[in-house]
C-alpha cells in the first residue's frame, strides 16, 4: 500500500494492531536536545491570538462564548478555525475557538446550571427535550440510587461521583485512524458484528450488537465531520502532517460527543515521530515543520474546554480536561520508546510556554536515555508542566503500549477502559466508626447503626476492629453505586466513538478510589503511639481529640506508620475485590484526590491525627502538611512504601520544591532532580508531580494574577493555571510543605 | 558491645549543596565557635539535641541507597561541629563506608580530636570551612584562633584528602580584599583542593537567634550580591592550581 511505503510489515499489516507497528518501525532516540527547533512565526502569530482569547474569557468570568442553541454531536457544528491558512492541524468542538458545547446526555441540569453561572441561557428546547422526551444518565442514576446512597453522597463519604456528567478515562486508540484509514475500522467492526449473530440473543449479545452498530455510525459520521473540513480520511494517512490530522480527527470527534471528567489522548508521540523520521528522510520535511505541526497540534489540545458548573470546579479546580499525553518508557525488548517526538512534546512547554494542557506525563524508567532524563528535568525545572509515573512497574502489568487515562490511571490503549469511580472518605469513615455510623457534621444517621466507641481514650485494638466492620459496609455502598452509575451511563450516554477505537474484546475495570489516607495513617498511629482522648458533644459526637505525647507520623520514612499507611490500602483494596461488579470489572484503586482534598476536608470535622475541622486533607497519597520534617527524600520513601499492587489504579504523590534546594547551578539542579526520579522509581514510587519555584512567587501571582497568565502547577494528578485555581485553593497550595532545606 | 550514640540536632534526606550529589545529611549538636553570623545557632548547646546510635543512622541512612547511587552522593556530616563528638564520627563513616556510601564531613577544623587521622582514613570528602585567614579577625568573628584550622587544611593536603574550601562572605567582617587574595595565597600552596564555594551570608537563619533569645549584631547587614561574590571567587583562585579545581 502507498500509504505504508517505507514501513517494516509484520502483523499489523493482516490485523489492527498499532503496538505491532511502532514496535517495528520506531527509532529509539538516545542524544540530547540539541536538534530542536523553536517557533515559526506563523506558531507565534496563532499562539499570541490564543492567549488573546484566552484572556478575553477570564475577563469574561471563565467562559468566553457558548452555543447554547446546538447539541453537541461528532458533526453537529460547522467547521472551525483560529486561522485558516495559517494552521497545520485543523479541527474545534464548535465552529469557533473557545466556544463550548451543549453535551446533554451525561445530564441536562450540568448544562443548564453550566449556562446560567456564567451568564447563558440554555435553548428552553433542548432543556425540554432531554428532561421530558430524553433521559440522560443523570436522570437514570438517580432513579436507581438507593436511599443510603443518597445519604452518603450528601454526607460526602463517597464523592466526586461521575453521576451528573460524562464518566470519561477512557481512550480511544485514536492512532488506528491515521495508521489504517476509518473504512478498514469500519470493516473491522462489522466483521465483529457478523460474529455476533449466532447462538442465543443474550441481554449481553444483544447491548454488544447494539454498541457495535453504534460504533459503526459514529465512525462514518467522523468521516462526515473531517470532510467538511475539507479532507477524506477513508484511507490511511500518507505524511506525518496527515497523520497528526487524522488522528487528531478521532480525538475531536471524541470530544465533541462527549465531556467526560477527563478526556485523555494516550500515547501518540512516538507512533507520529515514526511519520515524521519517513518524511524527513524523504526530504519532505524539515525539524523546523515538523516542530511546528507538534506546536499547532498541542495548541488545539490546548483549546479543549467543557461546560461546567461551579460545584464541579470546586472539586476539580482551574477547568481541567486531562488530556493527558503519555511520553517515552521503555519497549519489553529492553529499548526506549524516546523519540525525538517525545522531546518536541516537552519542548511545546517552551515555544508555546508553559500550561496544564495537554497532561504532559513521561512514563520514567531508570534504563530512559540519560539525555532524556535530563531534558525532563530541564524542563521539570523551568516549567513545573510534567507529572512522571514508573514505567518501570507498570510494564509489568500493562505492556508496552499503554497510556495514563485523566491523571494516573493505566489502561492499554485500545484494549482496556475503566469505569471511573472517584473516592471514598476514608478519613470521614474512621469518624463513623467512632460516632456509630453518625455524620459528624450533618448529625444524621448515614452508616448502619453500629456500637459507637464511647470509652475516654481510643484503644488501637477496638478502633481497628470496628473499623474493619464499618469499612466492609462502605465498600459495599460504594461499589453498588459505581454499578448503578455505569449501568447507566452505558444505557443512556454510551462512548461510541473512543469504544469504535478499541478491540472487541476489553478488559474492565472499576476504578475506586480512597480519600484521606494520610489522615487516617496519622490517626491510627497516634492512637496506637500516644493517646488520643475523645472530647464529645451533647449528643455523644466525638468533636475534638486530645492527643498526649509524639507519635510516628506518614511523611518520615517511619516504618511504624508507613506500615499503616500500606495496611489501609490493602485492606480496603481487599474489600473492594470482594464486590460483584458490573459487566464483571475488575476492580482497583487509586490513591488521587485532584484538587478535591480541600472539599474533603472542609466536609470532615476534626479527626485524631491532630488535623481540625474543615481543614483540607493532603492531596492524593501526599504526607499531611508540615509533617514530614525530615525532607524530600523520606517524605518520598512514605509514599513509596505504598504498594501498586493494592493501588492498580495509581498512587499520586505531588512534590514540590524551591530551586536553591534542588543544587546551586543548574547543571546540579537537573542532575539532582534526575537522580531523585530515579531513586523514586527504582523503590517502586508510582507517580510524581513535580514543581519548582518559590513560594513568594505563588503568592505574587495571588495579588497579580495579570502578571502570570502561563503560570502553571502540577497538583493532584494535573496541571493547572495557577491563577484560575480558587482563592482556597491557591491558598492551600501555598500552604502545602515546599521542600526547601539547604 | 559498647553502644555508639551521637547527639543529633535533626537530619535532611535531601542535602543537596553539602557535597556532591543527593546527600543524606546528619546535622550533630553542639559547637564550640559562636560565629556571629551562623545560621544554625540552635546547634550549639552541646546539650540539646537527641541521642541516637550509629547503628540506626545507619540503617536509616541506607533507605536512601539509590537516591545517593544515581547522583553519586552519599552522607554528610555536619552540624555544629561533628569533630567534637569524634568517636562518632568515626564509626558513622566507617560503617557508611562498609555499605559503599560515600562520606562528608562538613567541618570548620576548630578542634582536633586524637582519633583525627582515624576519621580521615574514613572519609572521602571534606568541607572545610575557613572563616578567616586573619587568626585576630577570625577570634573576632568566632571567639576562637584559626591555628588549628589552617593545620588542619595542612594535614588534609599531607594525607590527600579532597577538600572542598568553604568561606562565608560577610560585608564588613570577611570580604576584604587584601584578606581574600592572602587567604587564596594559603589555599595555592594546598594540593587537594577540588573546589572553593564562596557563600554569600544570608538572613535566613535570622528568625532563630530572635527565638533563642540571642542578640543579633549583624541584623543591619544586606547579603552580598552576585558581583560581590564573583570577585571574592577570583581573589580566592587565581593562584589556584586549576587542573584539579571543579567549576563551581
Amino acid at each position: 500500500m502507498e500509504a505504508w511505503k517505507g514501513f517494516n510489515y509484520g502483523e499489523w499489516t493482516e490485523k489492527i494492531d498499532v503496538r505491532d507497528f511502532i514496535n517495528k518501525n520506531w527509532d529509539p532516540y538516545t542524544g540530547d536536545d540539541k536538534f530542536l527547533a523553536g517557533p515559526t512565526k506563523t506558531t507565534n502569530e496563532l499562539w499570541d491570538q490564543v492567549l488573546e482569547l484566552m484572556k478575553k474569557e477570564r475577563e469574561n468570568g471563565g467562559v468566553l462564548d457558548v452555543d447554547t442553541k446546538t447539541i453537541s454531536t461528532i458533526t453537529s457544528h460547522a467547521p472551525g478555525y483560529l486561522n485558516k491558512e495559517k494552521e497545520q492541524v485543523v479541527g474545534l468542538q464548535t465552529d469557533a475557538p473557545l466556544k463550548r458545547s451543549i453535551q446533554p446526555t451525561g445530564g441536562i441540569r450540568m448544562m443548564a446550571s453550566g449556562c446560567e453561572a456564567y451568564g447563558f441561557k440554555l435553548d428552553p428546547e433542548i432543556e425540554k427535550i432531554y428532561t421530558e422526551y430524553r433521559k440522560t444518565h443523570n436522570q437514570g442514576v438517580f432513579d436507581a440510587y438507593t436511599s443510603e446512597m443518597l445519604a452518603a453522597r450528601k454526607a460526602g463519604i463517597i464523592t466526586g461521583l461521575p453521576d451528573a456528567y460524562g464518566r470519561g478515562r477512557i481512550i480511544g486508540d485514536y492512532r488506528r485512524i491515521a495508521l489504517y484509514g476509518v473504512d478498514r475500522l469500519i470493516e473491522d467492526k462489522k466483521v465483529v458484528k457478523k460474529s455476533l449473530e449466532k447462538g442465543v440473543m443474550s441481554e449481553e449479545v444483544i447491548r454488544d450488537r447494539e454498541e457495535v452498530s453504534e460504533q459503526i455510525r459514529s465512525l462514518q459520521e467522523l468521516k462526515q465531520m473531517a470532510s467538511s473540513y475539507g479532507f477524506d480520511i477513508s484511507n490511511p494517512a500518507t505524511t506525518a502532517k496527515e497523520a497528526f490530522q487524522w488522528l487528531y480527527f478521532g480525538y475531536l470527534a471524541a470530544i465533541k460527543e462527549q465531556n467526560g471528567a477527563a478526556m485523555s489522548l494516550g500515547r501518540v508521540s512516538t507512533f507520529l515521530d515514526i511519520y515524521i523520521e519517513r518524511d524527513i528522510e524523504s526530504g519532505i520535511l524539515t525539524e523546523i515543520e515538523a516542530q511546528e505541526i507538534v506546536d499547532h497540534f498541542v495548541m488545539k489540545l490546548r483549546l479543549v474546554k467543557f461546560l461546567r458548573t461551579p460545584d464541579y470546579d470546586e472539586l476539580f479546580s482551574g477547568d481541567p480536561t486531562w488530556v493527558t499525553e503519555s511520553l517515552a518508557g521503555m519497549s519489553l525488548d529492553g529499548r526506549p520508546l524516546v523519540t525525538k517526538n517525545s522531546f518536541r512534546f516537552l519542548y511545546t512547554l517552551v515555544n508555546l510556554g508553559p500550561a496544564p494542557e495537554p497532561n504532559l506525563t513521561v512514563l520514567w524508567s531508570t534504563q530512559l536515555p540519560d539525555g532524556f532524563k535530563k531534558f525532563c528535568a530541564k524542563m521539570s525545572i523551568e516549567t513545573s508542566s510534567i507529572q512522571y509515573e514508573n514505567d518501570d512497574i507498570m510494564r509489568k502489568d500493562y505492556g508496552d503500549d499503554y497510556g495514563i487515562a485523566c491523571c494516573v490511571s493505566a489502561m492499554r490503549i485500545g484494549k482496556q477502559m475503566q469505569f471511573f469511580g472517584a473516592r471514598a472518605n476514608l478519613a470521614k469513615a474512621l469518624l463513623y466508626t467512632i460516632n456509630g455510623g453518625i455524620d459528624e457534621k450533618l448529625k444524621i444517621q448515614v452508616g448502619p447503626k453500629f456500637e459507637a466507641i464511647t470509652s475516654e481514650y481510643l484503644d488501637y485494638e477496638e478502633v481497628v476492629e470496628k473499623f474493619e466492620k464499618f469499612q466492609d459496609w462502605l465498600a459495599e455502598l460504594y461499589m453498588n453505586s459505581l454499578n448503578v452509575i455505569h449501568y447507566m451511563h452505558d444505557k443512556y450516554s454510551y462512548e461510541r466513538i473512543e469504544m469504535a477505537l478499541h478491540d472487541k474484546e476489553i478488559l474492565r475495570t472499576m476504578a475506586c478510589g480512597i480519600a484521606g489516607l494520610s489522615v487516617v495513617a496519622d490517626a491510627l498511629s497516634a492512637i496506637k503511639y500516644a493517646k488520643v482522648k475523645v472530647i464529645r458533644d451533647e449528643d455523644g459526637i466525638a468533636t475534638d481529640f486530645e492527643i498526649e505525647g509524639e507519635y510516628p507520623q506518614y511523611g518520615n520514612n517511619d516504618s511504624r506508620v508507613d506500615e499503616i499507611a500500606a495496611y489501609i490500602v490493602k485492606n480496603f483494596m481487599g474489600k473492594l475485590r470482594n464486590q460483584p461488579t458490573y459487566r464483571n470489572a475488575v476492580p482497583t484503586q487509586s490513591v488521587l484526590t485532584i484538587t478535591s482534598n480541600v472539599v474533603y476536608g472542609k466536609k470532615t470535622g476534626t479527626t485524631p491525627d491532630g488535623r481540625k475541622a474543615g481543614e483540607p486533607f493532603a492531596p492524593g497519597a501526599n504526607p499531611m502538611h508540615g509533617r514530614d520534617k525530615k525532607g524530600a527524600l523520606a517524605s518520598l520513601n512514605s509514599v513509596a512504601k505504598i504498594p501498586y499492587e493494592d493501588c492498580q489504579d495509581g498512587i499520586s504523590c505531588t512534590f514540590s520544591i524551591v530551586p536553591k534546594a534542588l543544587g546551586k547551578d543548574e547543571n546540579s539542579r537537573v542532575g539532582n532532580l534526575a537522580a531523585i526520579l530515579d531513586g523514586y522509581a527504582s523503590q517502586t514510587g508510582h507517580h510524581i508531580n513535580v514543581n519548582v519555584f518559590d513560594r513568594e512567587q505563588l503568592m505574587d501571582a495571588m495579588e497579580h494574577p495579570e502578571k502570570y497568565p502561563q503560570l502553571t502547577i502540577r497538583v493532584s494528578g494535573y496541571a493547572v493555571n495557577f491563577i484560575k485555581l480558587t482563592r482556597e485553593q491557591q491558598i492551600d497550595v501555598i500552604n502545602r510543605t515546599f521542600h526547601e532545606s539547604m | 558491645m559498647i553502644l555508639m550514640l551521637g547527639r543529633i540536632h535533626s537530619i535532611e534526606s535531601c542535602g543537596t549543596v553539602d557535597g556532591p550529589g543527593l546527600r543524606f545529611i546528619v546535622f550533630l549538636q553542639g559547637c564550640s565557635m559562636r560565629c556571629a553570623y551562623c545560621h544554625n545557632p540552635d546547634t550549639w548547646n552541646l546539650e540539646g539535641g537527641s541521642e541516637r546510635s550509629v547503628d540506626e543512622l545507619v540503617a536509616e541512612a541506607k533507605a536512601y541507597l539509590p537516591y545517593m547511587q544515581f547522583s553519586n552522593g552519599g552522607v554528610t556530616l555536619s552540624g555544629g561541629e561533628p569533630l567534637l563528638q569524634p568517636d562518632f564520627v568515626f564509626e558513622f563513616f566507617k560503617k557508611c563506608k562498609e555499605a559503599g556510601i560515600h562520606t562528608t564531613i562538613d567541618t570548620a577544623g576548630s578542634v582536633k580530636p586524637l582519633n583525627l587521622e582515624k576519621i580521615l582514613e574514613v572519609t572521602d570528602l571534606v568541607l572545610l570551612d575557613v572563616k578567616h585567614i586573619n587568626e585576630e579577625k577570625h577570634e573576632g568573628i568566632t571567639g576562637l584562633s584559626n591555628r588549628n584550622t589552617l593545620n588542619f587544611a595542612k594535614l588534609l593536603d599531607e594525607k590527600g584528602v579532597p577538600v572542598w574550601i568553604r568561606h562565608v562572605l560577610v560585608p564588613g567582617l570577611s570580604d576584604d580584599h587584601k584578606d581574600l587574595n592572602e587567604l587564596g595565597e594559603f589555599l595555592a600552596t594546598l594540593s587537594n583542593v577540588e573546589k572553593v564555594e564562596v557563600l554569600p551570608y544570608h538572613k535566613m537563619g535570622e528568625y532563630k537567634w530572635e527565638e533563642l533569645g540571642l542578640s543579633n549584631k549583624l541584623s543591619h547587614l544586606i547579603p552580598p550580591n552576585q558581583d560581590q561574590v564573583d570577585l571574592a571567587y577570583r581573589l580566592l583562585t587565581k593562584s589556584l592550581n586549576k587542573k584539579k579545581l571543579q567549576l563551581n
